[in-house]
């Protein structure tokens, strides 16, 4: 502070022209910025350039955009005086993160909602006017969620989802355990363990792929070419379209979550897998003393061990199934009696144009979520994550 | 003596329920794998399995005019090489042992083939099928009928840059914009900050189908609807929350005294944040990177809704999707596409297991 005031200008006007130039620059160079950041979104949104050429402009248009965003942001501020500057910079660093989720979540809650209470004509396009002349046209009030629970096709949605929270959790972990205690007990646990996690690099629709070949189904005087329907048929069974197979109704949905299973068991093995390791050995060893068998020991001692991991697992597939959407749509498409909570979401908000309806089943699947997620959230921030 | 052979057999025991679990786990992707490199007409006729060893029916003679050069009656009990039989038994196939004979045609022109059961491998392996589904050009085939079909080819190329495009930037933006929430979270003070950060983690919660009605009324209004931008913008919101929320975890615990002697040197928040933070965190900006990358790439609700349905701006889970759709048959262009689309991720897992890990474990609660 006194240094500064040691060192006072040499006259009177060269401290304006510095402060006038300090201003120009301030505001003109945020402008430079801005107008730079609108040519290439106008660039983006409008242009024909080679397809590689584009993307690499849009990389560089977007990381170095919110770069040089934050840089001129911050560099406005720290021009100010000291007060102002400590008042205003932690919302440089915390504003941009709260108005995108304000946009993307908080407020589309909410606005979910209110379109939940209108008819596929949606509410009025002016807000305000909604009001001046009441009711609107479209309003229907609770309606939509009426039709919901009492409609045959919602009830069997409603049945398929209870079906997926089940038994994709608990097949989930029970697999993830059953990995979990044979790596900690086998010489090639690692090898093991990454074959086990390596579904889950890959997407719902390339997993809906896989498994459609697997399940592919050929009439039976040819030989079969899905795996599953060979070794059926080389058990001496008949082959069948296991998702689509209508006949099992509605069992075949079992077939569906086979592949979240498939792809989630990596992740209930890897937390099963490291409290398995946080078992005190002495504990254990204290079972053996006693002449429990193994199995004694991995009843009475490590999984009432292990109980929180089970849960934190428990309630993470469950708010996942709850949520379940592309491998019901890219396998089925919901038809055969497999339709899910979020696939009807889609369907009636994108493909039947009815965002009502479909805003309704969204806002009953956030009620279905909360619970599970407040619980979930508090077992999450007890546990390390990185 | 006792205990070591039940402790060989409880060996034996897990080792050996693990190796099937292991299998089975390993199988589909393994099954698709081998069967994007063979050709349309082998995926169509025999199972991918066929390339390991295995005992198939090969025919090794041919007897034109059965009747005589056998010298046998087809409208009475026949005998051919070993074989006994009616003639509609014949047609069928009839087996002794090692051989199997069968009339192929008619009583009167048919001829009869000798077929062997010999040990066989099905290795004809062909880069065919990735080309047809990376390139746009035109394919040309005969079908089962003799007919020659000309049909595009999938162009999965242009769709593989487009994830490229939307999920770099999809990935780089939630990151800095979350560190730099998180740093204020951590080591700021202001107004309001508790309250703020419990919003960011009840949002976690929010399932982000909720969102997606109003934002495309949003998009459609600022005329975004379509392009990458709009789905930048998509997956920052969507992934915020837990960006944030792992961030704040971790800069939070980072050495206070280290912060503290950066500005008592007189360093501003800006430069502790960009030359102390920053660097020290780049475990945890590795692994929620990895996550968010991997979800953007493999996302496939968030493209279809807002990027409609345009080949141009296309992602690959949505090109797959649309084969699916369209070509559902064709195994050759689905198993070969399908590994297309995941050539990216499995090249992250097996080279940044250790983050790959520690991100999906993280990400596991979004939204």
């Amino acid at each position: 502070m006194q240094t500064t005031e040691s060192h006072p200008s040499h006259n009177d006007t060269g401290g304006m022209a510095a402060l006038i130039s300090r201003i120009a620059l301030a505001v003109i160079t945020p402008l430079i910025i801005f107008y730079a950041l609108y040519q290439g979104f106008l660039f983006l949104r409008d242009g024909d350039s080679p397809k590689w050429a584009m993307t690499l402009i849009a990389i560089i248009w977007g990381v170095g955009g919110v770069a040089a965003l934050y840089w001129v942001f911050n560099w406005l501020v720290e021009m100010l005086p000291l007060a102002w500057m400590q008042r205003l910079q932690p919302f440089v660093f915390v504003g941009p993160a709260l108005a995108i989720l304000t946009w993307y979540l908080a407020f589309p809650a909410l606005r979910t909602f209110w379109i939940s209470l209108f008819d596929r004509g949606g509410p009025p396009e002016q807000f305000l006017a909604t009001f001046t002349s009441w009711p609107p046209d479209s309003w229907v009030g609770l309606q939509n969620y009426t039709s919901i629970f009492s409609e045959r096709l919602m009830r069997e949605t409603f049945r398929n989802n209870l079906m997926w929270i089940v038994f994709g959790s608990s097949f989930s972990v029970a697999f993830g355990l059953l990995i979990a205690i044979l790596a900690d007990r086998s010489r090639w646990e690692k090898v093991a363990k990454s074959l086990i996690f390596l579904p889950m690099a890959i997407s719902f629709v390339g997993a809906g792929v896989i498994w459609n070949f697997m399940y592919e189904v050929r009439p039976s005087s040819v030989p079969q070419i899905g795996l599953v329907n060979a070794i059926v048929v080389a058990l001496g069974g008949e082959a069948h379209p296991w998702p689509a197979y209508t006949a099992i109704s509605p069992w075949n949905n079992l077939y569906l979550i086979v592949i979240v299973v498939w792809l989630q068991v990596g992740f209930s093995m890897v937390l099963f897998s490291a409290a398995l390791k946080g078992i005190p050995e002495e504990l254990k060893e204290a079972g053996r003393v006693d002449g429990a068998g193994e199995m004694r020991i991995l009843s009475g001692i490590m999984i009432p061990y292990i109980r929180g991991t089970i849960i934190t697992v428990w309630t993470t597939i469950v708010i996942f199934t709850l949520k379940i959407f592309d491998v019901v749509w890219v396998m089925t498409g919901g038809q055969f009696g497999t339709e899910v909570i979020a696939t009807q979401f889609y369907r009636q908000s994108f493909v039947a144009r009815n965002p009502g309806y479909g805003s309704a089943i969204a806002i009953i699947l956030l009620i279905a979520v909360i619970p599970v997620g407040i619980y979930n959230l508090r077992q999450f921030q007890d546990r390390e994550v990185f | 003596m006792g205990a070591k052979r039940k402790k060989l057999l409880n060996e034996i025991l897990v080792n050996g329920a693990l190796l099937l679990l292991v299998l089975i786990w390993t199988v589909p992707t393994l099954g698709l794998l081998v069967s994007s490199f063979r050709s349309r007409q082998d995926i169509q006729t025999s199972g991918w399995w066929t390339i390991f060893p295995h005992r198939e029916w090969q025919t090794t003679a041919v007897i034109e005019n059965p009747k005589e050069a056998l010298g046998v009656d087809p409208n009475e009990i026949m005998e051919i090489r070993g074989a006994t039989g009616t003639f509609k038994e014949f047609r069928e196939g009839v087996a002794d042992g090692d051989v199997q004979v069968t009339w192929v045609g008619n009583k009167r022109i048919g001829w009869v083939e000798i077929q062997e059961q010999v040990w066989a491998v099905n290795w004809d392996f062909t880069l065919e099928n990735y080309s047809e589904v990376l390139t746009g050009k035109e394919f040309e085939f005969t079908n089962a009928d003799g007919e020659v079909i000309t049909i595009p080819g999938e162009n999965m190329t242009n769709s593989f840059l487009n994830s490229l495009a939307v999920a770099i930037p999809a990935t780089v933006i939630p990151v800095l914009i979350a560190a730099f929430a998180a740093y204020a979270f951590a080591w700021m003070n202001f107004p309001g900050r508790k309250t703020f950060f419990i919003m960011v983690v009840g949002l976690l919660v929010v399932p982000l189908q909720l969102a997606l009605v109003p934002l495309l009324r949003d998009y459609k209004a600022l005329g975004i609807n379509g392009t990458f931008l709009s789905l930048w913008l998509a997956h920052t919101g969507f992934g915020l929350a837990l960006a944030v929320y792992l961030l704040y975890n971790y800069i939070s615990t980072l050495p206070r005294e280290t912060m503290e002697s950066a500005f008592i040197d007189g360093a501003s928040h800006f430069t502790v944040f960009t030359k102390l933070v920053l660097p020290l965190s780049v475990p945890a900006l590795a692994s929620f990177a990895i996550f968010q990358f991997l979800w953007v790439w493999n996302d496939y609700l968030i493209a279809l809704i807002f990027l409609g349905g345009s080949p141009e701006t296309e992602v690959i889970t949505m090109r797959l999707a649309e084969i699916v759709g369209s070509r559902g048959n064709d195994w050759h262009l689905l198993t070969a596409g399908a590994f297309v689309s995941m050539i990216l991720p499995l090249a992250v897992f097996f080279g940044l297991q250790r983050y790959f890990v520690r991100g999906m474990m993280a990400g596991s609660v979004k939204g």
